[in-house]
């Protein structure tokens, strides 16, 4: 080691000025770097990131296709492929809630996260910046979940416009959910807790829905708790967007309203659990 | 003097662990301040509360004159903090690890580029600075911690416990940074369960237990307070211990203490390894056979017996406590 530094070790450096919400985006983007660096030296992560909902499109579409009858139209694979894909793209939206709650519990458990909080640096971006690079990875993944797709004969029918607006909605979604998945990470003590903790109440949510089966063909008492499911508005909203609707879209009103209800639900899960989770890291330590 | 920091007062209770029980603290600006301790002291508290990273529960803080628990951002700039366990991204390059600091210190991208290969080639990191922290040894990782801690190069530094877990040559390595810090001007405050570390680089010392000061003063203060150094004899013949400490009594600074059933006689002199030289000479002159003699230093063993009349072994109880109150989250709980 240098046992002796140069004058210029004394004094102080340039820094620069920024206030509200423009120190906010910096410190945020900051953060996101070093989550998308490290992503690219964990490959594993977002390789098994992708396996899952591949396996869910082949498992699905070939083991369960044939079984699955959409009413108003033939059973078989190349129909319920059609059908099928927007409950995927959703449900590999929402898993996003497992990378940020890992990736977060795991910050916290570290002495990394005594560095930031003793920087002058925004509160809110340890976390912005989680969820921002898990943003990235999502799009990531649905883009190459949409070509396996392509591939295994999924088709837009409703022009690439309203298919960009479905992608639109389903990142919006996802980043709604990795908000949640803040919050977990910030509650759990470990970061195996926190990887099932974001996962196993995924399960409920997303097969009790229209996602991969007909709403119609559960028992009665279900059906209205699958139609107000958040998430079965953003399958309808994805699955209308697509022009992949079989038959008429059913009579409930979140269906009616699809993407209205979904971009709610995006917007006020985003609000809410984002603030939660900056004033539950604001605390954390203290 | 001006003080660089200051502390009144400081209370932080965890459960029913009184991790910090009224703690004063003065680090005049320039100055080094060794904070004294066992695990579980108090230690780290005080230094998470000082780096705004915990709010206690009551009391006062200034660091460069600014209020600690009204103004924690300004603090923050002013501040440069190094801990225990090497605070990097392991998946992270040095090179990335010191970038993102200086960006999140608020220096343009470019100046934080320039900051981090000046503080590479500072800390001999030059060569590894592409290769990610996971791969770099302990005491590289130590010295990356360190670096990123002196980004903005910080009035005031905080360093918990820098050189626990770092072989001799490291240790010294770290100790030589320190001290070029200290020259140019840098204010200090440095804890340490190592006298040897205090004694060498802190100009005052605070020792701390239960959340409580229990003595300050500079080292020799200190060593003086404990009795200094000390020869120790154990005589072979239970029948010459009299002799014995009559063989001994010229050079005593103080009384004598025996101890007959172990035939141990303990002399507090000064003067060192000069009189233990005499004090063997005298007693072979006597014809006095003796099983063991040594001259004792004062450890922090012997602080800690002599101030509280425990040991610092003692400590490790409070120390889980203080760490399962905090959740079990070993970053929060390393030192209540």
């Amino acid at each position: 080691m240098t046992t002796a530094l140069p004058d210029a070790a004394i004094g102080p450096v340039p820094v620069v000025r920024r206030r509200g919400a423009a120190a906010t985006l910096h410190d945020s983007w900051v953060v996101a770097k070093r989550n998308l660096r490290r992503m690219t030296r964990i490959p594993e992560i977002v390789v098994f990131g992708l396996m899952q909902p591949v396996m869910f499109v082949l498992l699905f579409s070939y083991v369960m296709g044939g079984a699955i009858v959409i009413p108003g139209a033939p059973p078989g694979h190349d129909v319920y492929i059609q059908y099928l894909m927007a409950g995927i793209f959703a449900q590999t939206v929402t898993f996003a809630v497992a990378g940020a709650s890992a990736g977060i519990a795991e910050d916290m458990t570290k002495g990394l996260v005594d560095r930031f909080r003793s920087l002058p640096m925004s509160r809110a971006a340890v976390l912005t910046g989680r969820t921002l690079a898990d943003l990235v990875q999502t799009a990531f993944t649905v883009v190459v979940l949409a070509l396996v797709a392509l591939l295994v004969g999924w088709r837009i029918h409703d022009g690439v416009l309203n298919a960009l607006a479905a992608f639109g909605l389903l990142l919006m979604v996802g980043y709604a959910f990795s908000w949640i998945g803040a919050l977990i990470g910030l509650s759990v003590r470990s970061p195996e807790a926190a990887t099932s903790a974001g996962l196993i109440w995924l399960f409920p949510l997303t097969f009790i829905s229209n996602a991969f089966v007909p709403v119609s063909s559960m028992p009665g008492w279900l059906q209205p708790i699958a139609y107000w499911n958040p998430f079965s508005s953003t399958v309808q909203a994805c699955r209308s967007l697509f022009g992949n609707q079989i038959g008429p879209v059913p009579d409930a009103w979140p269906m009616q309203h699809a993407v209205l209800v979904s971009i709610g639900w995006s917007v006020l899960i985003t609000v809410v659990f984002s603030w939660l989770s900056v004033r539950k890291y604001r605390r954390a330590a203290g | 003097m001006a003080s660089a920091i200051e502390a009144e007062n400081l209370v932080k209770t965890f459960g029913d662990v009184r991790a910090l029980d009224g703690v004063s603290l003065d680090v005049p600006e320039g100055t080094v301040l060794g904070l004294l301790g066992p695990n579980g002291a108090g230690k780290t508290t005080a230094v998470r509360v000082l780096t705004t990273l915990l709010q206690p529960d009551s009391g006062r803080a200034a660091v460069a004159g600014v209020d600690v628990l009204k103004h924690p951002n300004e603090v923050r700039s002013l501040i440069g903090l190094s801990g225990q366990y090497a605070a990097v991204d392991e998946y992270l390059t040095g090179r990335e690890n010191l970038q993102m600091v200086g960006e999140l210190y608020q220096m343009s991208a470019r100046d934080a580029k320039k900051r981090a290969l000046e503080l590479l080639e500072w800390f001999n990191l030059s060569d590894a600075m592409d290769r990610t922290a996971k791969t770099y040894s302990g005491g590289m990782r130590r010295r990356l911690d360190l670096a990123a801690a002196l980004v903005v190069r910080p009035p005031v530094m905080f360093l918990d416990e820098p050189t626990t877990g770092l072989d001799p040559r490291n240790r010294l390595a770290l100790w030589e940074v320190i001290e070029t810090l200290v020259e140019q001007g840098t204010t200090l405050l440095l804890t340490t369960q190592y006298l040897d570390e205090a004694d060498r680089l802190a100009h005052d010392i605070v020792v701390v237990d239960h959340g409580k000061v229990i003595a300050r003063g500079s080292a020799d203060e200190l060593k003086a307070e404990i009795g200094g150094e000390r020869i120790e004899v154990v005589v072979h013949h239970p029948d010459l211990v009299p002799e014995a400490v009559a063989a001994l009594t010229p050079f005593a600074k103080g009384d004598p203490a025996v101890e007959k059933n172990t035939r141990r006689i303990t002399v507090p002199v000064s003067g060192g390894a000069r009189v233990l030289a005499d004090a063997i000479r005298e007693l072979d002159a006597r014809s006095i056979e003796i099983d063991d003699i040594g001259l004792r230093r004062p450890t922090l063993d012997d602080v800690f017996l002599s101030l509280t009349g425990h040991a610092t072994e003692d400590e490790d109880a409070a120390d889980e406590g203080g760490a399962a109150a905090k959740k079990g989250r070993r970053g929060h709980g390393k030192d209540a």
